[in-house]
């Protein structure tokens, strides 16, 4: 049985008029075990996803089913299981380190003892400030805190709804190997990013935009299905350098990427050819090199088209 | 003090009570230059910018920016400069036209001016059928354009960007940054702090911030040499592991 | 079980680190009773009087040494004739005349029949109204000693309130008042606050998502407001009693259990604000007009309800700490038992089983 299955998830706000589709029949599955990603910029959809998911939204269609209940239905046996970090900071700032994980863990119908193992590798990194108030840590400490709440009751299932945004990239990628640890425990995790590089560290991804998923894959397989030549280019002066690869009838795209432009080439190309026009345009120290796409360029084609 | 040079600061320093948020920073930033300003949560970037703004008075060193005075001239500083943030852009519940009004107002442009470069500007922005629409009815990323747009409405000499494209999607995001560069061409100077390591490549030059500290300054080529490291993001690794700050 | 207290446990802490908050919630009463029960008070206190004694005979005499032996007059003046009254008046001299015609005296006792006339400055009307109120009673004290063992055609009788407020003693509608008003601020504003704040910060996804059921949330939310009522019902009743001289003419036992009611309703009013509201702002906005207002203006404490015109009148008996007022003085102030009460509990009770009902179909299970 799949840990998440939706199927063509429908989600509306507004009265009449001003009606907006938020999830415009969104359908994937995420298997037992998998540490899943829901990769897509800030209003494609993703909290509504999660919220749907956790039974806090109804869906105006479609269905899903987490660990094979029903969110409409079973809401309340799936809360008894799932585990949720919601985008925000949500613990209570004005209660300790300590007393924050002690309600939660009452709540959950559990205690902190009863589950110490699983919460341990996290817990333990902010266990020497048990006394100090939510809202005085730092934000590392916040969200190992907010994690460790959220795994207090052993839920089969972990949502995480943008736990790394507005996060600096040292502390994502501390993050992200706690999830790690987490995934060899056994938990199925569905997080949610705004940030392409973090799709490379999940078991399988869904792209969204707009409320509509781009494509459900393994990150390897996303790459895999650009299926287009990819060339990065480098010149001394880079803001002429693109609009002359736009300008260009071999390139059928072109953007910055990083230090250098990519440039995804239409069919037959030839890298020599390429040089020789752009030195005609006047480049100079012009390099260019064929790499293998991104998710990021993954994510651009499948947005264009 | 040389014509070229929009920002300069020596030693800035701020300090609340015993926590040095700002030690002793000195950078400069030339005219039309985009430079990066870069660091963890918590090294003293907001607290920085705060200070250049002209929100912030320092406890030491010298700063100035655009050519005023830091501590004396906060006043001429916020009219010559353009401020822009994730979280605080337009207001929601007025339409675009309503919006750049009222900024271009709070700068005393004249009515003509106004509607002049409001229609030049919603041209440019592709958006001429947008602008008596309430700014929260527009995605994302045009809010965001819209947003760069109005800060630099009143032609400041600086803009000074706070993580503008937290959250925007990839095709955006370039839009946005070549925004940026038309911006530079034209001369404004643009100071920018963001999460995004790709776009560190597309400053002139990055500064990193450690702790309260610049730690490294120059431009992305030079720094990656300098560090031996693959990309910026690395770059970034190898500096703030370093960090012994824990804050927000 | 062991959630709802730890439930419990946890907005106790909220309510204890928000310091301010909690001096205003224990401070508020106090402040109330003290400003209401000594400054807004329109008890008058020496005012001077002048006196315009045509008659200068025994019973004149008797008067005017009553009037001036009260608390609450001195006479100031003597007065000829009219024009000087007009005089005095514009001078600000004296705030009420004591007119008090030829052969007064004669009249009396000859005929049972003699007339006082009270001239009062009504620019402003309240205190007008309370001066020649307690002149009256003077007076009237006086006519009951003279006329004592007589039987008379005609006894004339003061007002009815006096009955139960001999002295005219402000503090007697001010206590219940006070009491109505605090016990909705605290409960309904801050319920509705505190169920909110969850709401704004989005711990209430969390408990939303928990097994906990989503009524445990909101008792356990209620019971420290409900505790915080207590002890603000006891801080009130004391400085009433102790303070101000307001004594507890009632049961006690069932003045604690009609506030009782009263605090449920309330908690159960916050309920129904919180699930239609969004921020903490709109929340404090609602409870502000929609209920302290209503309070202050409709229960009848400030302005009497009988004196409004119909649309308002409505208006006022759908109040319901119009109904706690009036136990709140039947059982206080009066000393009346449950069955002089009954009807006004009835009321109250059933509003707050339909507010609870409405509140219960409301709370969401969700979010939007």
């Amino acid at each position: 049985m799949p840990a998440v299955v939706a199927e063509n998830i429908v989600k509306r706000y507004g009265k009449k008029k001003d009606i907006v589709e938020a999830l415009h029949g969104i359908s994937f599955q995420a298997e037992q075990g998998e540490l899943f990603g829901i990769i897509g910029p800030d209003g494609a959809g993703k909290t509504s996803l999660f919220r749907i998911l956790t039974t806090l939204l109804l869906p105006d269609g479609g269905h899903a089913t987490v660990d094979g209940l029903d969110v409409v239905k079973d809401f309340k046996q799936i809360r008894n299981r799932v585990g949720y970090m919601p985008g925000k900071f949500s613990l209570y700032q004005d209660l300790t380190v300590a007393e924050n994980m002690e309600f939660f863990a009452t709540i959950f119908n559990t205690s902190i003892d009863e589950n110490y193992d699983l919460v341990k590798d996290i817990y333990s990194q902010i266990e020497p400030f048990k006394d100090r108030r939510a809202g005085k840590l730092s934000g590392g400490m916040k969200q190992k805190l907010a994690l460790s709440c959220a795994l207090i009751h052993r839920p089969s299932i972990l949502f995480l709804d943008e736990p790394t945004t507005g996060v600096d990239s040292v502390s994502r990628k501390e993050f992200w190997e706690m999830l790690r640890k987490l995934k060899q425990q056994g938990i199925t995790i569905l997080v949610s990013t705004p940030y392409m590089d973090e799709a490379s560290l999940c078991d399988r991804v869904a792209l969204v935009q707009s409320g509509k998923l781009l494509s459900v894959d393994t990150p390897a397989g996303v790459r895999a299905a650009f299926g287009k030549p990819l060339l990065a280019v480098r010149a001394e002066k880079m803001l002429p350098l693109l609009n002359d690869l736009k300008g260009s009838g071999a390139v059928a795209d072109a953007y910055p990427f990083g230090e250098y432009h990519h440039a995804v080439m239409r069919g037959n190309h030839d890298i020599t050819e390429l040089r020789q026009y752009l030195e005609q345009k006047g480049h100079q120290q012009v390099e260019i090199k064929a790499v293998e796409p991104d998710i990021e360029d993954c994510f651009m084609d499948l947005m264009k088209n | 003090m040389s014509q070229n040079i929009a920002i300069q600061a020596e030693g800035l320093t701020k300090r609340f009570g015993d926590f040095t948020a700002v030690d002793g920073i000195s950078f400069e930033v030339q005219k039309g230059e985009i430079f990066g300003f870069l660091g963890a949560n918590g090294a003293g970037k907001t607290t920085a910018m705060r200070m250049l703004c002209g929100l912030s008075i320092p406890t030491g060193g010298k700063a100035t920016v655009a050519g005023f005075d830091v501590y004396r001239q906060t006043e001429q500083i916020k009219r010559n400069i353009g401020y822009m943030s994730q979280k605080f852009s337009l207001y929601e519940d007025l339409t675009v036209k309503e919006n750049i009004r009222f900024y271009a107002g709070i700068y005393g442009k004249s009515d003509a001016f106004i509607k002049e470069k409001t229609a030049f500007l919603l041209k440019e922005l592709h958006m001429e059928s947008e602008g008596s629409k309430l700014v929260k009815s527009l995605p994302l990323g045009w809010k965001q354009k819209l947003a760069f747009s109005v800060a630099i409405f009143h032609e400041p000499g600086i803009v000074f960007l706070d993580e503008p494209t937290g959250g925007v999607d990839p095709v955006t995001r370039r839009e946005f940054w070549n925004m940026i560069y038309q911006a530079a061409a034209n001369g404004i100077t643009v100071f920018v702090t963001t999460h995004y390591m790709d776009e560190a490549e597309y400053c002139n030059r990055v500064s990193i911030m450690v702790d309260g500290r610049i730690d490294a300054l120059d431009t992305p080529r030079e720094l990656k040499r300098s560090l031996q490291a693959a990309s910026m993001d690395e770059v970034f690794l190898k500096l703030a592991r370093k960090a012994t700050r824990n804050a927000d | 079980m062991k959630q709802f207290l730890s439930f419990v446990k946890k907005e106790f802490h909220h309510i204890a680190r928000d310091r301010r908050t909690l001096f205003i919630l224990l401070g508020m009463p106090i402040m109330q009773i003290i400003i209401f029960g000594f400054a807004l008070t329109n008890e008058v206190k020496n005012s001077k009087i002048g006196l315009l004694d045509n008659a200068h005979d025994v019973a004149s005499a008797a008067i005017r040494t009553q009037l001036d032996a009260s608390r609450y007059f001195d006479v100031v003046r003597d007065l000829h004739s009219y024009k000087e009254i007009e005089a005095a008046f514009k001078k600000g001299d004296i705030k009420l005349a004591v007119v008090i015609p030829q052969q007064f005296n004669t009249d009396l006792q000859h005929f049972n029949t003699a007339q006082i006339q009270l001239i009062a400055d009504a620019s402003d009307p309240n205190v007008a109204t309370t001066l020649t109120n307690y002149a009256t009673a003077v007076i009237m004290d006086y006519q009951d000693r003279v006329t004592h063992g007589r039987k008379l055609p005609y006894t004339i009788k003061t007002e009815l309130q006096m009955l139960y407020n001999p002295q005219l003693k402000g503090a007697y509608s001010y206590v219940p008042g006070v009491m109505a008003m605090v016990l909705m601020l605290v409960c309904t504003m801050m319920t509705a606050i505190t169920i909110v704040k969850e709401k704004e910060t989005g711990t209430m996804e969390i408990m939303l998502v928990s097994p906990i059921r989503p009524m445990k949330i909101v008792t356990a939310k209620a019971v420290p407001y409900l505790l915080l009522s207590m002890i603000n019902i006891a801080s009130i009743l004391l400085l009433s009693v102790f303070v101000l001289d307001v004594p507890i003419n009632g049961s006690l036992l069932l003045l604690i259990g009609e506030s009782i009611l009263f605090i449920i309703t309330s908690l159960t009013l916050g309920l129904l604000i919180s699930s239609s509201t969004a921020s903490q702002q709109t929340a404090m906005f609602i409870s502000m007009v929609g209920l302290f207002l209503p309070t202050v203006m409709l229960s009848g404490f400030m302005f009497p309800i009988e004196n409004m015109p119909l649309p308002l009148r409505v208006i006022a008996h759908a109040v319901p700490s119009k109904w706690y007022y009036d136990i709140v003085r039947s059982v206080m102030i009066k000393g009346l038992g449950f069955s002089a009460i009954w009807k006004e509990t009835l009321v109250l009770t059933g509003m707050t089983l339909f507010l609870l009902t409405l509140a219960i179909k409301k709370f969401k299970i969700r979010l939007a």
